[in-house]
């Protein structure tokens, strides 16, 4: 506890995934000086794997959460189709697991832009930065967005549904799905699942270029309040292909560009990322907080998710997804930093999940026989994946007997760690500087800030079970002065 | 009359797939006229797939409940969660009637889970009686609800 200063909590947050306890230290004058974001369980998964046969990772890596179990069973998969030298998939293969990642990309943002976000935007709002995001947690929920815009509750939830339904179709269920293998999959899609797929997918992309224009009409009006609300210059990262710097969220190469937009790391081969990649822990944080080894944890610290690559890609290769990028990156020369842009580009990648789909649906590869690869035995792999959250990174070593001896994972809401402490500091600078109360609102507004970046904190941190909720205020000398608690109800004091 | 059984939870934390296990169970019976699903929790789009139908249960491990299980009556209400990785039964009656104009009879099958180690696949010896004893149950509760005999390996 500092000596000086003043410390409010605030735990946990409202409709983010997992838990998270955010802490703002005031100066004597009553000014911000930062604000935290603290994890405090850790379940340390990477050990668990260890000495466990390499077949087994990519159904036992879906453990670690619920939430998106379809990236970690990619990303494994694709590790292991090294060891056992098949990545070079059919093209079978690749489409099948191409076709699961759009599924899992389209149900996961779905859920994130209707069920969470929406209603931050259409409650609340009065056009001010005051009023921004100032509707009670009571009323900011799918439920009262079904009661002011049905179509759009219904939306998100058959959006979300029609995810899932592809996941399901390829991944063969929804718990511990088996489709990816090494060096494959263990099926085809059916002839029956296609054409049930095909029967919605004209709405998926009605309702995909109807997110989209919703979120960049919501950005552009509320441009003013928007562009300061939590967002900083940054570093920002993802996966490009490697032909032409296209986006690419299964497969590609390592870019990072500044805040200016220029290329400060040029699509590295991702099996080479200890060489450009590190990870910085601090006694204050159970989550470890990566950076770029050539710019140091000072300044190479970076984004990513969607709106990272938004920054990154060169273009997208669907169309009408293309067009939409090119209107995201006119809003802003260089990179865009905004950090509530992130539900635009959101909506971008919902709309290109939806044309890849559509455009695998009609592919006749789907329906191959040649499911496997294989070739020379490797006993080291790095695989990644663009999750829904952003870049996913699994790195495994195998010994001769097949056994895993290492295990490494860096989840996107790791990347992500430093950008939200400094989404929360600069929201906390914005609205709290020289209060000396915590006003409902601010918690919104907390939550608003990282709840842009989508984070899955029990994934991130491999944390069980959940914290209790209030806020507390402590004085310079450490005493409890004021406590407020967010619950099922009213908030109490 | 069209049932659906919904088993959530994670199979790899111990009981906590009791859900799951249950589902499992019910599913290789296939008796006509029950759907059943299985997922890691509930989540929105499981109000779309509830509207389809007149009766739906809700199969949760419950780590706090009386042994061995539960089966009662649960209606439509908001519920304000602090996340979305479980979106509870009775929010998911709610957006089924909000979004769908659609009001099933829900109840909840809350079985009682001894142990939930993450990283655990597999019932305990105890939450195995749980999952025989809930099973029966459940089975003479939709053989009312069909009206139609139990199945003769059930």
């Amino acid at each position: 506890m500092a000596a000086k200063g003043t410390k409010y909590t605030i735990l946990p947050l409202t409709r983010v995934e997992g838990h998270g306890k955010v802490t703002v230290h005031l100066n004597d004058s009553g000014v911000v000086d930062r604000a935290r974001l603290h994890i405090v369980e850790f379940r340390g998964f990477e050990r668990f794997i260890l000495g466990r046969p390499f077949w087994e990772i990519p159904v036992a890596v879906q453990r670690l959460c619920g939430i998106c179990p379809v990236s970690h069973h990619l990303a494994a998969a694709k590790a292991m189709d090294r060891i056992v030298g098949g990545e070079q998939l059919t093209p079978t293969a690749e489409k099948i697991r191409r076709l699961m990642h759009y599924g899992q990309m389209l149900q996961s943002h779905a859920l994130h832009f209707f069920h969470l976000s929406a209603p931050d935007f259409l409650f609340g709002t009065e056009g001010t930065a005051e009023s921004g995001f100032a509707a009670p947690v009571e009323q900011r929920n799918i439920i009262n967005l079904a009661a002011k815009y049905p179509d759009l509750a219904v939306q998100g939830v058959m959006m979300r549904k029609y995810g899932q339904e592809v996941v399901k179709a390829t991944a063969g269920k929804k718990i511990h799905g088996t489709g990816a293998i090494p060096g494959g999959v263990n099926k085809n899609l059916s002839i029956q699942d296609r054409d049930e797929l095909l029967k919605s997918i004209d709405q998926m992309m009605i309702w995909s270029r109807g997110a989209v224009d919703i979120a960049r009409d919501y950005t552009k009006e509320h441009f003013d309040e928007l562009a300061p609300f939590g967002s900083f210059e940054s570093n920002h990262l993802s996966l490009v292909r490697e032909s032409d710097g296209a986006l690419d969220l299964y497969d590609g190469v390592l870019r990072a560009v500044d805040k200016d937009r220029n290329m400060i790391l040029v699509d590295v081969n991702v099996q080479r990322y200890l060489e450009v990649l590190m990870e910085e822990v601090r006694p204050w944080s159970y989550m470890k907080f990566p950076f770029l080894k050539d710019l140091g944890p000072e300044y190479g610290w970076y984004r990513v998710g969607p709106l990272a690559r938004m920054n990154t890609a060169s273009f997208i290769d669907t169309e009408e997804a293309c067009a939409a990028h090119k209107e995201f990156r006119e809003l802003q020369q260089g990179a865009n930093n905004i950090t509530m842009c992130y539900h635009w580009a959101r909506m971008i990648e919902v709309l290109h999940s939806v044309e890849k789909i559509r455009d695998l649906l009609n592919d006749p590869d789907l329906q191959g026989k040649d499911l496997l690869s294989s070739g020379p035995r490797r006993e080291e792999a790095v695989a990644i994946v663009e999750a829904p959250r952003g870049t996913l990174l699994h790195h495994y070593r195998v010994d001769r007997n097949d056994m895993v001896t290492m295990c490494n994972l860096i989840v996107s809401t790791t990347s992500n760690n430093e950008p939200m402490n400094r989404a929360v500091t600069k929201v906390a600078k914005d609205h709290l500087s020289g209060r000396k109360d915590i006003p409902e609102k601010f918690l919104n507004y907390i939550e608003v800030a990282i709840r842009a970046y989508d984070p899955c904190l029990s994934c991130a941190t491999h944390a069980l079970g959940s914290m209790p909720l209030s806020v507390e205020v402590y004085d310079a000398g450490g005493a409890l002065v004021d406590r407020r608690v967010r619950g099922s109800g009213p908030n109490e004091t | 009359m069209k049932i659906l059984v919904i088993g959530y939870g994670n199979p790899g934390r111990s009981d906590d797939g009791l859900g799951p296990a249950l589902a499992e169970r019910l599913e290789a019976l296939a008796i006509p006229g029950v759907t059943v699903e299985a997922d890691y929790q509930l989540s929105i789009e499981h109000a779309a797939m509830v509207a389809e139908y007149d009766v739906v249960v809700f199969a949760d491990a419950d780590s706090s409940c009386p042994e061995p299980f539960y089966l009662k009556p649960v209606v439509a209400k908001h519920i304000v969660e602090f996340t979305s990785h479980s979106v509870p039964p009775e929010e998911i009656l709610h957006i089924a009637h909000s979004c769908f104009n659609a009001s099933p009879q829900g109840y909840v099958l809350g079985m009682r889970a001894q142990v939930l180690e993450p990283f655990s696949e597999g019932l305990s010896p105890a939450a195995q009686e749980v999952l025989e004893a809930a099973l029966e149950r459940l089975l003479g509760f939709v053989s009312e609800r069909l009206s139609v005999p139990e199945p003769a390996d059930g």
